[in-house]
């Protein structure tokens, strides 16, 4: 199985034997790839019951919770690595959820589709309307995304609360792009952070 | 050659001693059990399996006074989620019942039933029970071990009590302390049974004079707490029972009415009124975290073994919150752990009755043990 382009990243760049908590974990897929290639000691929250009930029956230890209130719960620095991955714009306050990671784990990794892109922007300017692509395709009224968010947008935020960004990985579909004009070209982020 | 210690309405008198928390101890120890599928030649595919407050060691088979299928047929057996192919699952009847095992019911040295005599028990004590039927069975470490309610109780306690006898933990629909709310609704029924006439303090094996309208009580107000509002309105709503108009009179008008009357009386032809005071006691003194310095991640710290805690969202008897406050310590403690609220209409029973969701994860949460 493939992973998707982010979280391709973030497996590649996680040191082996790592303790890691994949906050939104979906179905595993990054925690299951930790687990078997980088013998992670991989952890997982997810809100959906059937991604749970997923996660659980292929061996993984995964917690239904929300990461706006159930964050709290973890003790501080029990995790190498907290992971956020195209789940922060779903928050209800991503810059607490962005403290608690920092809290959880000595690293956390954050990635979140660019809002900033030029075809949104292109669609906006020219449509008038909430853009639909491919990487947001829901419309503005059933959008689980409810805080967008643009490259500059975030680099702002961590500068000004202090925070260290470790790496940072751009992505253009599949592709990995150089970080020039990311905040126009790139379709995704990803940020390695550290307080 | 079959090996007699395996098998369906075993029996074993062990001599004990058992100390118990409340400071006496119990010897003989008598525990009944039933067990299914084979042990492996290197016994690391038993799982030990916790009944319910009620409940016996007839999980999947006839039950011998009712005459009804086990409990969790639909659970254990060859092919099931516990699937008795691959693993052998233990199942003991608690110490403090009447099916067999040690309680107030059993003869004490001087002949007679110990009835009040029989010393109060915790949740505790009845694993330490099971610890040393395991001991005679040969059973060193368990595959898993699992539970729902009080059986969820034992199964934490289990992994508290013997983190290196347990690889993984399966706690249903529980908690880790009996709540006010808990220990309120047992006084009612304790208190229901201890007014009954023939109660007489305990004392009433001589001459089948049972309390049984004080036990039928005591079972119709748990049953409520068993079951959920909508639960109950959708089965049975302000329907009459047999007749056309309300009668003004108190006769069992309603359908809901003449329903718990009948699941109050065939209660008693199956349980001890004095094994209901000892077990639903062991119930209100169970708060994990007491005995580990007040705090539940104690419990737990740098444990090895793996845990699943499922909830259900109309179970307001042990609700999500309590399963929440169990995986709070256990991640606190880095134990690994997974949980999940499902969605069931049927309240606290929800984890006997069909809910498929369980099936997976129960199925799901065993085979990554990696048998």
């Amino acid at each position: 199985m493939t992973l998707r382009p982010d979280l391709a990243i973030i497996a590649r760049e996680i040191a082996p034997g790592s303790r890691v908590l994949d906050v939104g974990c979906g179905d595993g897929a990054l925690m299951a790839a930790l687990r078997d290639q980088k013998q992670a000691d991989a952890r997982g929250m997810e809100l959906d019951r059937d991604n749970v009930t997923a996660c659980v029956a292929r061996g993984l230890s995964v917690i239904q919770g929300n990461a706006d209130t159930d964050l709290a719960d973890y003790p501080d620095a029990a995790f190498d690595y907290a992971i956020l991955s195209q789940t922060l714009q779903t928050t209800m306050r991503p810059d607490l959820v962005l403290d608690q990671l920092l809290r959880i784990g000595r690293m956390a990794f954050v990635s979140f589709p660019n809002f900033a892109q030029w075809r949104i922007r292109m669609a906006l300017m020219f449509g008038g309307t909430m853009p639909v692509t491919k990487q947001l395709p829901a419309r503005w009224y059933d959008t689980p995304n409810i805080h967008h968010v643009t490259i500059d947008d975030f680099r702002k935020y961590i500068a000004e609360r202090g925070i260290r960004i470790e790496g940072q990985w751009f992505l253009r579909g599949e592709k990995l792009i150089s970080a020039g004009a990311a905040n126009l070209r790139a379709e995704h982020a990803v940020f390695l952070l550290t307080r | 050659m079959a090996d007699a210690r395996f098998g369906l309405d075993r029996k074993i008198t062990l001599p004990g001693p058992l100390a118990l928390d409340g400071g006496g101890v119990l010897a003989p120890v008598e525990i009944a059990y039933e067990s299914y599928g084979t042990l492996n030649a290197d016994g690391s595919n038993a799982i030990l399996l916790c009944h319910a407050l009620t409940g016996d060691q007839y999980v999947a088979s006839t039950h011998p006074i009712t005459g009804k299928p086990g409990w969790w047929t639909r659970m254990v057996g060859p092919g099931k989620p516990i699937d008795t192919n691959r693993y052998c699952v233990i199942c003991p009847n608690v110490v403090g019942s009447c099916m067999g095992s040690s309680g107030p019911e059993s003869l004490g040295p001087d002949g007679k039933p110990f009835a009040m005599r029989f010393p109060v028990i915790t949740i505790r004590d009845m694993v330490r029970a099971q610890a040393l039927l395991l001991d005679h069975l040969g059973i060193e470490a368990l595959y898993a071990v699992v539970g729902g309610s009080m059986g969820g109780m034992q199964a934490l306690t289990w992994a508290a009590t013997y983190p290196t006898r347990v690889r993984a933990a399966l706690v249903i629909a529980s908690t880790a302390r009996h709540s006010a709310q808990n220990i309120a609704f047992h006084e009612v029924g304790r208190q229901a049974i201890m007014a009954d006439p023939n109660w007489r303090g305990g004392d009433y094996y001589h001459d089948g004079q049972a309390p049984d309208a004080g036990l039928a009580v005591a079972r119709m107000a748990a049953h409520i707490t068993y079951l959920s509002e909508h639960g109950l309105t959708e089965k049975f709503g302000r329907r009459l029972q047999d007749r056309s108009a309300k009668t003004f009179g108190f006769d069992a008008d309603f359908q809901v009415e003449s329903y718990l009357r009948y699941q109050g009386l065939s209660f008693t032809g199956r349980f001890d009124a004095n094994s209901y005071l000892y077990i639903t006691r062991a119930m209100d003194y169970f708060d994990l975290a007491e005995d580990h310095g007040g705090h539940l991640a104690n419990a737990f710290r740098g444990s090895a073994t793996r845990f699943c805690a499922v909830s259900f969202d109309t179970d307001w008897l042990y609700p999500t919150s309590e399963s929440r406050n169990i995986v709070h310590a256990l991640n606190a403690g880095g134990a690994p752990v997974s949980f999940m609220e499902l969605s069931a209409p049927f309240g606290h029973d929800s984890f006997l009755l069909d809910v498929p969701e369980l099936d997976r994860v129960v199925d799901g949460f065993l085979t990554a043990g990696g048998l």
